[in-house]
């Protein structure tokens, strides 16, 4: 009754991952220690081992978000496991020092204190969801520590102490705007869930649609003024976990109507389950109305009925089935690693790997390239070397660069949907560079244009 | 005999925690982190305190706390995104979120917010408000038991609702976050926050210590009789109505100050706090702690989250099982809690070490002392 079905859900996957034996074992173990811990609490002595660097693994392995952050947690531990194999960083091993932020945000900003000033880490992975980032982030300015973070994000957002390996919105949403325009479609209808990521993202897109030439009344979904008749929001919007899509279809296919339109979609989780139904059964077709999605990678479609999503279109940096010796080779390890870890809690069948997996796997190479480049852990030292723009890594993804602006230079890929939750490449924009702040520049910019009207 | 006992043990702990700690903290054997995460598990205990005077003193399960504690939460947070002034990520002297929403002037409601005064009034203001009406109709309308628990989650799934909207012009799903200061004070300092720390001490000791006095009035025996037996107090002539709703209020306002020095603690406010499950989450740790005991929430609130912040570290795989194992056994083997227990093992120890059992065991109600025959013990000495 105290657990969200979430966590049940969490828990009943927990069980089939590992043997009951172990799980009993462990059981019986934690609670021993948890009678014992309740008199020790903080108080429980740091070792420093000479030859290891310690490293946080900030994420959600219960509640809501577990389902998606968990996979993080495992190719952090599978590179950490790569990168140790190896030789280390600068000769130490990485110790991973795992906790759950819960899928609560004030759990995390504790967590990344935790790790900072108890643990003293010497840099942190973590963080799916904006909220826990912003939640993070004024602990992370303050004990001065580093942050990778690896998810798509809304941009607007710079701090001294995160690098983002995550595709910025030019990464994502503008290149597939730029793919849609290309492809002739006149009229552009946003839909997405209510909170910063969509909002921040289609008021990005409704500037640049218009600064390519698509007229106001070409861009769907609504808009919203102030009180000066600026426009601040634009795009349809629902909450999360919203289920009821007929009426906004039927508006998308009103919208739809002449032929060239298409729909940018930024729901997020399982609202996409009941989007996609209403789409298929409006009978928009991929040919005749493509939606492309930008919340949607290989690890979650394993939990969509793809069928409805054949065709449609996606926007990442990395797709699970491109043919680059890198990726091959990468996922050939991945998958040895997965048949003998012995990890407690990592799902051994059945797996995907996605975008933020693979930006997570990036972003502790960079780190280790810059540790080394610095010849040191102080974040300080780390900080100069990553903003240097000479720190790269060929990965599975293809070359990431670190530039200055803490986001990073790679490659961004154009997918469409296939029946197995797979997409096939349909186009590559090369080495393009990340930027977290447009909205000003897309404002000069309109401005200008206007004005030589 | 017991009450002096959980006065002294009390002062005793107030001491320890409004003064020594901090003390230690200064002289660095304390760490910050310790006394920042202290600092949030006090104003759980505020939290749990609210829950306890309702549930355990007038039988009100309330599984909407969270959405008071949340308001104040709020309304301290407002002052605090107003003080960041134009230190944000674009320099602009309205809130980041705003901007990024595109606004350039700050709207109206969000223009008083700059006065602390303000703020603090609101803190008390908005929660207490809503409770009022919210509690007026509930009550007016003899809403009860089940109904009414199912009513505040209702009411505070509706408020997180709202609150995830970005329209709503309050931060939508992220909230309020990266604070600068309170009161000209910077809060990334240790000594801020070891103020606010005190604070909450304070506020935890002034809760205890008003809601003990208020259990103890003429008030406080008919709160216990409506929770017992609200029908008879209906017939003896009492507006239970009335009755329940300055205590539901009270709740409120107390729940709403402890939000309010939770946020520059966490350092983040977001609808989340709202959700359903962290109401839950307060109740739970009134039940371990032992309710209708006012003690009990405090141990309960500090024992759950000191172990859930253990937890989530050591075994970041098996927390929700540890905590979920726990739960299940106060259920079953500890009706009356931590606090429950240890005055049973209190009362064996008397009994073990009395030469002469003449003190009534302290797990006795009144009921069973009036017995003809109380005790064994007595008839064969």
């Amino acid at each position: 009754m105290f657990f969200k079905t979430q966590k049940l859900n969490q828990v009943a996957s927990l069980g089939r991952a590992i043997s009951t034996t172990t799980l009993m074992k462990k059981f019986i173990r934690s609670f021993s220690a948890v009678t014992l811990a309740a008199f020790t609490l903080n108080a429980a002595p740091v070792l420093h081992a000479e030859d290891t660097v310690k490293v946080g693994i900030l994420h959600s392995l219960s509640g809501t978000m577990a389902i998606s952050e968990t996979s993080l947690r495992d190719i952090l531990l599978y590179t950490f496991d790569e990168i140790n194999k190896s030789g280390g960083v600068m000769g130490k091993k990485i110790e991973p020092v795992i906790v759950d932020g819960a899928s609560n945000w004030p759990l995390f900003a504790e967590k990344a204190k935790q790790l900072l000033e108890e643990d003293k880490v010497a840099c942190v992975f973590g963080c799916w969801t904006s909220v826990s980032r912003k939640s993070v982030l004024p602990v992370f300015e303050k004990d001065n520590g580093l942050l990778f973070y690896p998810v798509q994000y809304e941009g607007e957002e710079l701090s001294k102490n995160i690098f983002y390996t995550a595709e910025a919105v030019n990464q994502q949403a503008t290149p597939a705007v730029d793919y849609l325009l290309a492809q002739g479609k006149k009229k552009f209808y946003l839909i997405g869930t209510d909170y910063v990521y969509p909002q921040t993202t289609n008021l990005i897109l409704f500037k640049y649609l218009q600064l390519h030439g698509v007229p106001v009344e070409n861009i769907g979904g609504g808009l919203r003024k102030d009180d000066s008749g600026k426009v601040i929001s634009a795009g349809k919007y629902t909450p999360f976990g919203h289920t009821d899509y007929q009426q906004i279809v039927s508006d998308i296919k009103e919208f739809a109507a002449s032929g060239d339109a298409c729909v940018i979609n930024t729901i997020n989780g399982d609202s996409n389950v009941p989007f996609f139904k209403e789409i298929a059964a409006a009978g928009l077709t991929p040919a005749s109305c493509p939606v492309v999605s930008f919340s949607l990678a290989e690890d979650e479609l394993r939990a969509l009925p793809t069928k409805d999503l054949v065709g449609e279109l996606g926007c990442w940096t990395y797709f699970m089935s491109l043919k680059s010796p890198e990726n091959k080779s990468f996922l050939a390890k991945w998958n040895d690693w997965l048949k003998t870890e012995n990890y407690p809690g990592v799902v051994k069948e059945k797996r995907a790997v996605d975008s933020p997996m693979v930006l997570s796997y990036d972003g502790v190479y960079l780190w280790k390239k810059a540790v080394e480049k610095a010849g040191s852990f102080d974040v300080d030292k780390v900080r100069t070397a990553l903003e240097s723009g000479e720190i790269n890594f060929a990965g599975p993804g293809g070359k990431t660069t670190m530039q200055a602006n803490h986001h990073t230079v790679k490659n961004v890929y154009i997918g469409s949907t296939l029946a197995n939750g797979q997409f096939k490449i349909l186009k590559t924009f090369p080495e393009v560079k990340g930027e977290p702040f447009l909205l000003k520049g897309l404002d000069e910019q309109l401005e200008k244009k206007t004005a030589a009207n | 005999m017991k009450r002096k006992t959980e006065l002294l043990a009390v002062a005793i702990v107030a001491i320890l925690v409004i003064v020594i700690l901090p003390l230690l903290n200064a002289s660095g054997i304390v760490s910050n982190f310790t006394i920042n995460l202290y600092g949030k598990y006090l104003s759980y205990a505020v939290l749990a305190i609210s829950v306890d005077l309702l549930w355990g003193y007038t039988g009100l399960l309330s599984l909407g706390q969270c959405l008071f504690f949340t308001l104040g939460g709020y309304m301290m947070g407002m002052y605090l995104m107003r003080m960041i002034g134009n230190l944000g990520q674009y320099h602009m002297a309205i809130p980041d979120f705003l901007v990024f929403l595109g606004w350039n002037t700050l709207p109206t409601f969000w223009k008083p917010f700059a006065s602390f005064p303000f703020a603090l009034m609101m803190v008390v203001l908005l929660p207490g408000l809503l409770a009022l009406v919210f509690g007026f109709l509930a009550f007016r309308s003899r809403i009860r038991g089940v109904y009414f628990s199912i009513l505040t989650q209702a009411l505070t799934y509706g408020a997180c609702l709202l609150f995830f909207r970005n329209n709503l012009l309050m931060g939508g799903n992220n909230g309020f976050t990266d604070f600068k200061l309170l009161l000209q004070q910077d809060l990334r300092l240790p000594a801020t926050q070891r103020m606010l720390y005190i604070s909450t001490g304070i506020l935890l000791l002034l809760t205890y210590c008003f809601c003990r006095w208020l259990t103890k009035t003429k008030f406080g025996k008919v709160q216990r009789a409506i929770r017992d037996s609200e029908n008879r107090v209906l017939f003896s002539g009492y507006a239970a109505a009335n009755f329940k709703l300055f205590v539901f209020v009270a709740s409120a306002i107390i729940a709403a100050l402890g939000g309010a020095l939770y946020t520059p603690q966490v350092g983040i406010i977001n609808p989340s706090e709202m959700a359903t499950d962290k109401s839950l989450e307060a109740v739970v740790w009134v039940a371990v702690g032992g309710r209708g005991t006012l003690v009990g929430p405090i141990v309960g609130a500090i024992f759950v989250n000191t172990l859930k912040s253990w937890a989530t570290r050591a075994y970041p795989d098996y927390w929700l099982i540890i905590l979920g194992g726990m739960f299940l056994l106060v259920v079953l083997f500890l009706p009356k809690g931590i606090v429950g227990l240890i005055s049973d093992c209190g009362g064996w120890i008397a009994e073990k070490f009395k030469t002469t059992p003449v003190v009534p065991d302290l797990k006795q109600t009144p009921d069973a002392d009036s017995l003809p025959n109380p005790q064994p013990a007595i008839r064969n000495p």
